[in-house]
């Protein structure tokens, strides 16, 4: 049971539980990662927690021999903010979903993200409802025919990695269920940041929303509609890495150009900047056709987090009081005494 | 005690110092004037000479009305005497009315041949139309019944304070301490403690700090020097016979604050206060986050639930976890304490109730969460109901609300209101050292045989095992979908399902074996009639039967902490009178839940007008209930 940190394996980290998702779903991929990569992280199961809300992604702890939170719908950033603040040195990872965390939670979500608490937070991003069988979300492109839109839906679509931004997150990345080389990078990255890390994962819904990224996660458009940003590395992408991301200071946009053309060389290229928000803004907006789907760590400016303030203050004010004592904390202010 | 009579003999008498058994005062100005400072100060000054003491702060939802208007004034009322004082007063002996507005809202409560003290400076045409008097009541009989004191104390106070370079507009915010200053005098109380507390608060700015004590040293001398009438006299109320020990005075919100903090330590546990502001529990969070050095941590929340869900997550993680608010922000946590019931996880959830449905009342008190706190959850969802009755109880009911969480690994809901929370009384100060421990074992590493089972049982209290994140071996998963009762897995199984509502019922039913039976608070174990209640109505209850028995009836006052589950004797007790009127404010919730319990055929006394039992009313009640059964038995 408590084998030493560097002989743990994937093994350790799956529960005895029969996974119950759809066959086929891209939830088994994601699952099959974190457990391959918390071994290499350094991470043991007892010092592990995975909180969720409700949902298809929210039944991801039963699956991890770690502890595990499945709470209600749209409020694991709550339960997960408790549990960081009444146990710091906890590895809280946060799973959700495009409803749970951005419909239902989204208050919830912003808030966490704004104080920067301490949280690994994986938002499942299939753009439909699964458990509830195929509503749309938050997050599905409007026009969407669903049960509860069977005329399409009007409303326009929220990007997660915006709203994170906006939200004030410190740490923004983007991956996909099927990169199975590039997601264990970015849980890396997400648990090496400390503050809370937010990270979509476009994950395909095989029964009601199947094969909705594949405008940009399809292997023969894979290479020209994505661009996995890395920091200190110039913007490039295409199958023949000849596209890249230019700043039109006219219009204050980015926009793609091709290498060799127009006088455009490598060096024209703008290079990734991670700790830059503006940049950050921008790449987090662009979508396929016109642009790229972006990927990789976005954003990263790490800062103070929630809990570790909160921890500093309240250690400070112990400091100055010294041992906590009721009886005298009763008898500041005025008191009589009665013979 | 006080009795009418004595009271008018005494206004009638010439002796300039007059002894009183007790006496009502209610300072009422528009919610800008420091009404509420002026009370609290003037309770401070009670307190310290040796007076039994209750308040009643009884404020606008809006924290600045439009001044002059009826819905702005803000009112506070103490009752103050030498002997046991536990309301603050059914009708007042002196209205302080700084405004028209004030006097329109107040003067109907004040006792006939009452006094009212008004400020004429403040009854101009303009302040007069705002209040909606036609003409000015200072020159029409409506003050006939009573003995008016009027002098313009807004120019007076502007004469003591002309020295200080204050603006017009600061020099009359110095108003209620002139009038605090008089008020002091007329009680003889001394102002030593006023002033200690004018130099602390306005240290920084020191012709404000000087103007205000000049002021409160000018209302003062006022009423030593002034000719105020034949009929005026000055009144001594002596000391209470007091248990012996140290007092202090003391708000719901204080002790209750207090009370978690010390229930943290008797649990040796940290404590995680989530929470989120409301009237009128925010006192709460004030009071609680100035208590760090007792390892209370407080989150101020995005919102209701979340404030729960916090609490509730640190509880998963080995911490305490606290939550507060009231009605409709219990309502919104509704959920999440489906939540807890169902993973086990000790909570305390503190509901300091209000007027509702809805946004309600906020300000006003009322008991109407009860039938929210016993049943309102989706789902057979039971949680134990605890709810203390005074100011001071609050201490003593937060740490027993927080033992009976952590010995059965539940949340449970404590009741009090917004009478409680702002109400202050003199308190007997606790000995922490006469407290016993409440820690529970956190479970620490894995049993010799099998797996571990997060819903295992301890065979006694059938609460399941606390293993927190961190400890190697016990590593599991809990959520809100059914468990299974062998293996704490997610368990579909309809047999399974039965068993654990079983479980969690009995487990929460269990309780009543291990809380104090049932006492009566006043009176005998059995009798023509007993008057049952809960919650904050435990002063004019308490009360009202004293003086009925003090009249000889035969009456009893049972006032009920445990709501659920009840206390295991309190269904023989209740039989054991011929008669019972259960008494709440609120449409009549506790008596439906005694009916439930007990089929017990009762009459049910309610009020829901934002203010608490008048000792009268109740009286009125008692002697309505005993003629009755007199005329029934003739028949």
């Amino acid at each position: 049971m408590n084998k030493p940190v560097g002989h743990l394996t994937a093994k350790d980290f799956a529960s005895d539980q029969e996974v119950r998702w759809c066959p086929g779903c891209g939830d088994y991929a994601i699952l099959k990662c974190m457990q391959r990569t918390l071994p290499e992280l350094g991470a043991t199961p007892a010092n592990t927690v995975f909180v969720s809300g409700i949902g298809c992604s929210s039944r991801f702890p039963y699956y991890m021999a770690t502890y595990g939170f499945h709470t209600i719908h749209g409020r694991a950033p709550a339960v997960a903010t408790g549990v960081k603040l009444a146990n710091p040195d906890l590895d809280v990872w946060l799973i959700t979903g495009d409803g749970d965390g951005l419909s239902i939670g989204g208050n919830h979500l912003m808030h966490t993200l704004r104080r920067n608490v301490d949280l690994n937070i994986l938002l499942f991003n299939n753009e439909i409802y699964g458990l509830t069988k195929g509503q749309y979300s938050p997050t599905s492109r409007a026009g969407t025919r669903s049960p509860s839109t069977p005329y399409g839906s009007l409303d326009r679509p929220l990007d997660p990695a915006a709203f994170a931004l906006g939200s004030g997150a410190r740490f923004v990345a983007r991956t996909i269920d099927t990169a199975q080389k590039h997601m264990p990078e970015i849980f890396k990255r997400a648990h090496a940041h400390k503050g809370a890390s937010f990270v979509e994962i476009f994950q395909n819904c095989i029964v009601y929303n199947d094969g909705v990224f594949n405008d940009f996660t399809e292997k023969s458009v894979l290479a020209d509609r994505t661009l996995n940003v890395r920091h200190g590395e110039p913007m490039i992408f295409g199958k023949n890495r000849d596209k890249g991301l230019v700043f039109d200071q006219k219009t204050f946009k980015l926009k793609v150009a091709t290498i060799g053309e127009d006088g455009i060389s490598e060096s024209d290229i703008l290079v990734h900047d991670e700790t830059n928000s503006t940049l950050a803004h921008l790449l987090a907006t662009l979508s396929p056709p016109d642009f790229p789907m972006v990927i990789g760590v976005i954003y990263c400016a790490p800062s103070s987090s929630y809990e570790r303030d909160m921890t500093a203050q309240m250690e400070a004010v112990k400091a100055e009081h010294g041992a906590p004592d009721i009886n005298a904390y009763l008898r500041r202010g005025y008191t009589w005494t009665v013979e | 005690m006080k009795d009418d009579e004595q009271i008018m003999d005494t206004f009638n008498s010439t002796d300039r110092l007059e002894a009183l058994d007790s006496v009502v005062v209610r300072f009422a100005g528009d919610s800008g004037d420091g009404m509420q400072l002026t009370g609290s100060q003037f309770t401070t000054s009670t307190a310290l000479a040796g007076n039994d003491l209750s308040t009643f702060p009884d404020f606008p939802a809006e924290i600045r009305a439009p001044a002059g208007t009826t819905f702005g004034v803000s009112a506070f009322q103490i009752n103050f005497g030498s002997d046991t004082v536990l309301t603050a007063g059914d009708d007042p002996d002196v209205l302080v009315a700084m405004n028209p507005a004030a006097l329109k809202v107040n003067l109907e409560t004040v006792r006939e041949g009452g006094m009212v003290v008004i400020d004429t400076g403040a009854f101009s045409t303009r302040n007069l139309q705002k209040a909606g008097f036609d003409t000015n009541p200072l020159e029409t009989p409506l003050l006939d019944p009573y003995r008016v004191l009027k002098f313009d104390i807004s120019k007076l106070t502007l004469e003591s304070v002309k020295d200080f370079g204050l603006s017009n507009k600061e020099a009359l915010r110095c108003k209620n301490m002139w009038t605090l200053g008089l008020m002091l005098w007329m009680f003889s109380r001394p102002r030593a403690a006023v002033i200690k507390w004018l130099e602390t608060k306005f240290a920084k700015v020191p012709n404000i700090r000087d103007a205000n004590i000049a002021a409160l040293n000018a209302g003062h001398a006022f009423g030593d020097t002034s000719e105020l009438g034949a009929s005026f006299k000055r009144y001594r109320v002596d000391r209470a016979q007091a248990q012996p020990g140290e007092y202090r005075t003391v708000t719901g919100s204080q002790s209750l604050a207090w009370g978690i903090a010390a229930a943290g330590q008797l649990a040796e546990l940290p404590i995680m206060f989530g929470s989120y502001p409301i009237t009128p529990a925010s006192p709460l969070l004030h009071e609680l986050s100035r208590m760090k050095e007792f390892g209370v941590m407080t989150f101020q929340a995005e919102d209701e639930i979340a404030a729960i869900c916090s609490a509730i997550g640190a509880s998963f993680a080995g911490s305490l976890g606290v939550t507060s608010s009231s009605g409709p922000g219990i309502a919104l946590k509704s959920e999440a304490l489906g939540l807890a019931i169902s993973t086990e996880l000790p909570l305390l959830v503190v509901n300091s109730q209000r007027g509702g449905p809805s946004t309600g009342l906020p300000t006003k008190t009322e008991q109407s969460d009860l039938y929210q706190a016993v049943y309102g959850r989706n789902g057979d969802a039971p949680l134990p109901v605890i709810a203390s009755s005074t100011p001071g109880d609050c201490f003593e009911v937060a740490i027993e609300a927080t033992r009976l969480a952590l010995k059965y690994m539940t949340p449970v809901m404590l009741l009090t209101d917004g009478y409680i929370a702002n109400a202050a009384e003199p308190w007997k100060l606790p000995d922490m050292a006469d407290f016993p421990s409440i820690a529970v074992k956190q479970k620490d590493r894995p049993d010799e045989d099998g797996p571990f089972n997060a819903y295992s049982r301890d065979p006694e209290t059938l609460a399941r095992p606390w293993a927190v994140p961190g400890t190697p071996g016990l590593e599991h998963r809990i959520g809100g979908i059914e468990k299974s009762t062998e293996t704490g897995h997610i368990s579909y199984d309809p047999a399974n399902h039965q068993r654990m509502s079983d479980l969690r019922a009995d487990k929460i039913n269990r309780i009543a074996q291990d809380i104090p039976e049932q006492s009566v608070a006043y009176g005998t174990d059995s009798g023509k009639l007993a008057v049952v209640g809960w919650g904050s109505t435990f002063g004019p209850i308490d009360q009202a039967v004293r003086r009925a028995r003090a009249e000889g009836l035969d009456v009893s006052h049972i006032h009920i902490r445990h709501i659920h589950p009840f206390p295991a004797n309190l269904g023989a007790l209740l039989a054991r009178y011929d008669r019972v009127i259960v008494a709440e404010m609120n449409m009549g919730q506790l008596i439906t839940v005694l009916r439930d319990r007990f089929l017990l055929d009762a009459r049910s006394v309610t009020k829901v007008s934002g203010q608490p039992f008048k000792i009268r009313e109740l009286l009125d009640v008692i002697h309505e209930e005993l003629n009755t059964a007199i005329s029934k038995a003739a028949e």
